[in-house]
């Protein structure tokens, strides 16, 4: 896993290894300073001139100066080091996902891979921040503080091998015992959040059936719960402040009882007056560091779970990918099911598809129609290898689906999906998503094909009017068309509209299907519709039920023969009105 | 709203920027609200955290005398004389520290009881507050916004009480008593260090501006990374029909690339900061021991509030008297952050606690009754009858009038905003038992007119009568309790599918819950369910359809078993020829009510009484299927497809 996530450390190695370099050399620094303060304060009280006193203070400044610049300097290096990974982290992601087929997309919920590319990256980020940071500052500091403290101190020295050990141990305790605690806590309280998101969102359905004391009621148990769990393992990390403190005191006592008497039977040669407050600084630092090595500890083991879902976006496999030795894209618009069966996952015990055969030629319209959950859009998305199929082949333009590169075989069959989106630009952007090369009059061309030029020459910027995220500006029926228009200037082989204009009125359906007769016969063209009115001139309409083809024919003899689609004919015309 | 800046994940922050993020006074709000919840508690915490933070000034003074005693026996080696009154120093010193460390346990401790149970405290008042406002409120407030107050907000004021406030008192103790300290030994000295501080408030204003700068740089650019993210995953499957990946992928490199660059930057300030300010603390300490030095050496007279002369164990302890003072501000200018981030945070809480709640002067109230010699009585047990009572505070009577289900609305207006008018001269006649339907465009105006008969919105101009009665004169839980409502976006709340239907009667016993699922037409695909009733349903309803989840909804209405009910786009999502299986169900659910049914497709309304066609917020065409067809107006376009509704 770590490996997988140092890949993206790439250009930004050497800030990397630089900020612990300079954060090395600043805790060096800061460890000598106190031994040269300790030898300024012996001069002073032993009465030194002032030269001395100048000449030491010149090296302290230096050595402050000298400290500082290398503490900013990987402060600066550990900015650009962690940012840029997260950047790199970000891209990476980003890139990993576009490669994603559709099955590897409906694996991962939008919400979150969004959460995945944003806050577990900053998560991580903050934690590469510290490791290369603090986490080499912590042990260093301990090391060197010690050392120093032995220089110093001599025997005495050895009380920060009994308490430092005593204090790890301390802190790791409170860890082992809190952090179980705190990950179970921080379940409930996403539950108890997400319970509160579901009120805010459902308050209309609270409020028409006066639930609100119900909702309080409820509220009130769970969010005592959460707080009785959280203030336990609350109070097991309140123990830190306090035993730190203990720490230190012992420290303070030890070295002011037994140093001043090593001060004063040793006439302040083993010890002397400065060296005594040098040994209270680096006894501070030790704890100190101490403490910075159980605070990283956590944000670690939290930043370890963000880790685990960056890395299994980045390690997901493609399940689809080019032929070796793919074939160029040649024939026609001819499509051919041959005993086609698919299913989902691996998993699922139902086929959405089982035993599908049939042949299209091209240039011909094809209706597809059938109830919710009969598989009409999986079927389709076989055709450009949005899926692979579990069993049988496809065949388009006369060889299997699986011989082309995707950018040849999608290139050739255009598709308007079901959920279809638009994305922020205008209206002319979104177009050339089709084609980038289009010339404006293709543009044109392709939008009165779709009936989608009346209505954009009435906008105040017509063409280059600017279509909100997700198409907000534009309604349901003028979306549909734009989306029929985008994938008309692909100028494909095959065309699919997946249930694309059931928010269009009937009459510029219609119009539509006319134009497309008119205007590319050649082009095969599938369509799947909830209207019967949308398929019932296609040369043959395909009947699906529960995964299967259950009739294939014309509008004619599928109503005399076939109950199901007489069903959905009578639901929608009785009493007439429906049909011109 | 102007919205301050949020943090966004852990991690470094930066200091407040320009221009407070926070109202005055709100400092005091909190701490007066502490105080409140814990009248006992907090007292008890302060004087803990005064005590410890007392005791952990003191040390460097006991230092000057220990060093002071050392000095003097330096030359004899004398420790046993020493060592008497070495002694006392220290068994005074332990025993405080002991009481210390036993105060710092306790209020600990405490603060952690504090902590978690004010937020309790506040979560809930923002819970039992937000139940009793207005829809209005939600319609106009991001629900994402809302949401943030109980997740960002109460976490940055947990940050804030359980470790900005006591180390903020601590440390302003520690330097404060550390001031006086200075003052009692040295005054020159104490100069000295005073200068060092206001070096180092100054650097933590440039270098934390600065980081600020680009937090709130970091925060823009983030927010432009998710919304392009969440634009290109929402759409990823377009993406991937187009081969436009490629294309994808440069555009985000650059969003990118603008991230990097002001998160590196943000970060570096906010790195530097505390590097920055050691090393000015250990600066300041060459210049106060350069000074004692020089001082000390030219035995110059000390000007103290002790008036002793200055020695050698003076200038020590003043030594490690600078280094807590400049230890301590460190702590302070890193604590800023989170004490601006809280208060920003605690006002965002309490204007939410503080919003109004919606105003009801009803009090006509629905009650049980039953018929006795032919007058209406009110009783306790559930009869199946229901009546208004009705008192009247002129004379002191009540009366009761039976509900039926009868809803007139009279030449009424009503705009969301008082500018803005949307509706217009509506008038609306529905007998009980009636079936009345609104067909038109999206934003005709056909959801607001539901939204005024359960007074969601309070009408402009114009009346309702329910039952003969203004509905402003009906107790709004009352008046909604007999309405049904059945809308488009269903929402389901986590818990099993009986627990969701029996959300309309929380007394339905089970059979009742399944008898009104059958008769939405919801029974068959439940049972099919893997746990059938007892199916755990999660995040709305995530692993149901969208037409399972309308008709779970459709089941809920029924089991509340309301004499009125509005159907908005109840039946949209079920495809034509479920729907006409489920109609089954809805018209034996209508039977007998008196119901406002909306819909786009035209199938559903064409059984109803009465049909408005709405236009632009004024009903333009009414009356039967027939009627309006016979009309040929634009009921008839629509109906024929010749016009588009969305």
């Amino acid at each position: 896993m770590y490996k997988k996530l140092a890949e993206s450390i790439r250009e930004y190695k050497k800030p990397s290894i630089l900020s612990p370099v300079y954060v090395s050399l600043e805790v060096i620094l800061e460890c000598i300073i106190p031994l040269i303060i300790s030898k300024l304060v012996d001069n002073i009280s032993a009465g030194c001139t002032l030269d001395v006193i100048v000449k030491y203070g010149l090296i302290l400044v230096i050595l402050a100066l000298a400290s500082l610049a290398c503490g900013a300097l990987a402060g600066v290096e550990c900015a650009k080091a962690s940012a840029g990974f997260a950047k790199n982290l970000r891209n990476d992601m980003f890139a990993r996902i576009q490669t994603f087929s559709f099955e590897n997309i409906d694996k991962f919920s939008t919400a979150s891979l969004v959460t995945r590319m944003t806050t577990d990256v900053s998560n991580v980020q903050n934690a590469y921040m510290m490791i290369i940071r603090i986490a080499v500052r912590g042990p260093l500091m301990l090391v060197f503080a010690l050392a120093m403290a032995f220089i110093m101190g001599g025997k005495m020295a050895f009380m920060f091998v009994v308490l430092a050990p005593l204090l790890a141990f301390g802190l790791l305790m409170i860890i082992r015992n809190a952090m179980p605690l705190f990950r179970a806590v921080f379940k409930k309280y996403d539950a108890l959040n997400s319970s509160i998101q579901e009120n805010i969102k459902g308050m209309r359905v609270v409020k028409s059936y006066v639930r609100e004391d119900y909702e309080k009621e409820k509220f009130k148990g769970t969010a005592q719960d959460v707080c009785n769990d959280f203030t336990k393992a609350e109070k097991i990390v309140a123990l830190n402040g306090p035993m730190m403190q203990f720490c230190l005191y012992c420290v303070m006592i030890v070295v002011l009882y037994i140093g001043s008497y090593v001060v004063i039977t040793s006439h302040g040669l083993d010890l002397n007056v400065g060296e005594l407050s040098s040994l209270l600084t680096y006894g501070f630092m030790i704890l100190m560091s101490l403490m910075m090595l159980s605070i990283i500890f956590v944000m670690f083991t939290l930043a370890l779970e963000s880790a685990k879902r960056i890395v299994e976006v980045l390690e997901e496999e493609n399940t689809i990918k080019d032929p070796e030795n793919p074939v160029a894209y040649t024939g026609d618009g001819s499509i051919e099911f041959d005993k086609v069966s698919f299913k989902y996952s691996k998993k699922a015990e139902r086929m959405a598809l089982s035993d599908v055969s049939f042949k299209i030629n091209s240039g011909e319209t094809v209706g597809i129609i059938g109830g919710t959950g009969s598989s009409k859009s999986t079927l389709v998305q076989l055709i450009s290898r949005l899926y692979d199929v579990t069993e049988g082949k496809v065949l388009v333009g006369g060889h299997d689906v699986k011989e082309y590169t995707l950018d040849d075989l999608r290139s050739q069959v255009a598709m308007v999906l079901q959920k279809n989106v638009l994305f922020s630009g205008t209206i002319k952007e979104n177009l050339r998503w089709g084609d980038k090369e289009a010339t404006d009059e293709e543009i044109i061309h392709a939008c009165k094909l779709a009936c989608a030029d009346e209505f954009i020459e009435k906008m105040p910027d017509k063409y280059d009017t600017y279509i909100e995220q997700g198409g907000a500006n534009v309604s349901g029926g003028q979306k549909q068309r734009l989306c029929i228009a985008r994938a008309l200037i692909m100028k494909p082989k095959i065309l699919i509209l997946d249930d694309s204009t059931s928010a269009v009125d009937t009459k510029t359906d219609a119009s539509i299907r006319k134009s497309f007769k008119e205007f590319i016969p050649e082009t095969t063209k599938l369509i799947i519709a909830q209207r019967i009115s949308s398929v019932q001139d296609a040369d043959k309409i395909i009947v699906m039920d529960g995964g299967m083809v259950n009739a294939i024919g014309t509008h004619e003899e599928l109503l005399k023969t076939n109950d199901i689609y007489r069903e959905v004919y009578e639901s929608q015309n009785k009493g007439g009105g429906m049909d011109e | 709203m102007s919205k301050p800046m949020r943090p966004h994940g852990p991690g470094p922050k930066g200091p407040m920027g320009p221009g407070a993020p926070f109202k005055k006074g709100i400092f005091k709000r909190v701490i007066k609200t502490l105080f409140e919840f814990y009248p006992r508690l907090m007292p008890a915490v302060i004087g803990c955290i005064l005590f410890s933070a007392i005791v952990s000034a003191i040390p460097a003074a006991f230092l000057k005398n220990v060093i002071d005693i050392s000095k003097n026996h330096i030359e004899s080696g004398d420790w046993a004389s020493a060592r008497t009154e070495i002694i006392k120093f220290v068994i005074i010193l332990a025993s405080m520290y002991v009481i210390s460390i036993i105060a710092m346990f306790t209020y600990t401790r405490m603060m952690a009881v504090i902590t978690q149970g004010t937020l309790a405290k506040l979560r809930e008042k923002m819970f039992n507050g937000m139940q009793n406002l207005p829809i209005k409120y939600f319609d106009s407030n991001n629900h994402g916004d809302i949401m943030s107050y109980y997740t960002n907000d109460i976490d940055t004021l947990r940050m804030m009480i359980s470790q900005s406030i006591p180390q903020i008192i601590t440390a302003s103790v520690v330097v404060t008593t550390a001031f006086f300290l200075m003052l009692y030994y040295s005054i020159w000295m104490a100069l000295v260090v005073i200068i060092g501080v206001i070096i180092m408030f100054n650097v933590t204003k440039i270098v934390g501006g600065n980081s600020a700068k680009y937090f709130i740089a970091q925060q823009k650019s983030i927010g432009k990374a998710e919304g392009y993210i969440e634009e290109i995953m929402n759409g990823q499957k377009v993406v991937k029909v187009f081969c436009h990946e490629d294309e994808c992928e440069d555009e985000f490199r650059v969003i990118n690339e603008q991230l990097f660059n002001d998160a590196a930057n943000a970060n570096k300030f906010a790195n530097m900061l505390m590097p920055v300010l050691n090393n000015i603390g250990n600066i300041l300490y060459v210049v106060v021991a350069f000074t004692g030095g020089v001082l000390l050496i030219n035995n110059a007279t000390n000007i103290s509030i002790s008036g002793s002369a200055l020695t050698i164990g003076i200038v020590t302890s003043f030594l490690n008297m600078t280094k807590q003072f400049s230890g301590n501000i460190s702590t302070l200018s890193q604590q800023i952050n989170s004490i601006v981030m809280g208060l920003a945070g605690a006002d965002r809480i309490f204007t939410l606690i503080d919003e109004k709640p919606e105003a009801d002067n009803g009090y006509v109230t629905l009650v049980n009754a039953k018929e006795e010699n032919g007058q209406i009585v009110e009783t306790k047990e559930r009869t199946g009858m229901w009546a208004w009572k009705h008192p009247h505070s002129a004379d002191g009577s009540v009366t009761y009038t039976k509900l039926a289900g009868d809803v007139k609305l009279l030449d009424v207006d009503f705009g969301y905003t008082e500018e803005k008018m949307v509706l217009h001269n509506i008038d609306i006649y529905a007998k009980p038992g009636q079936k009345v339907a609104f067909v038109g465009a999206t934003g005709a105006g056909k959801t607001t007119i539901t939204n005024l008969i359960n007074r969601f919105y309070d009408i402009a101009d114009g009346k309702i009568r329910y039952d003969d009665i203004n509905i402003n004169k009906i107790k709004k839980a009352d008046l909604r309790r007999s309405l049904g409502v059945v809308l488009q976006e269903t929402n389901l709340f986590t818990g099993t599918v009986m627990d969701n239907i029996r959300y309309g009667k929380l007394d339905a016993t089970d059979k009742e819950c399944i008898k009104a699922a059958k008769l939405a037409g919801a029974d068959d695909f439940i049972t099919r369910l893997p746990e059938g009733y007892n199916t755990l349903l999660t995040g709305n309803g995530a692993n149901l359809s969208q037409g399972q989840r309308q008709l779970i909804a459709i089941a809920r209405a029924a089991v509340a078993d309301p004499p009125v009910m509005i159907l908005d786009e109840a039946t949209s999502s079920i495809d034509t020829r479920t729907e006409a299986i489920v109609q089954r169900g809805m018209d034996s659910l209508m039977k007998g009510r008196t119901v406002f049914v909306i819909a786009h497709r035209l199938s559903t309304v064409k059984n109803a009484d009465v049909i408005m066609v709405l236009e632009n917020g004024s009903i333009i065409e009414r009356g039967t299927h027939e009627s309006l067809i016979a009309k040929k107006g634009k009921y008839y376009q629509l109906y024929t497809g010749a016009f588009e509704l969305e």
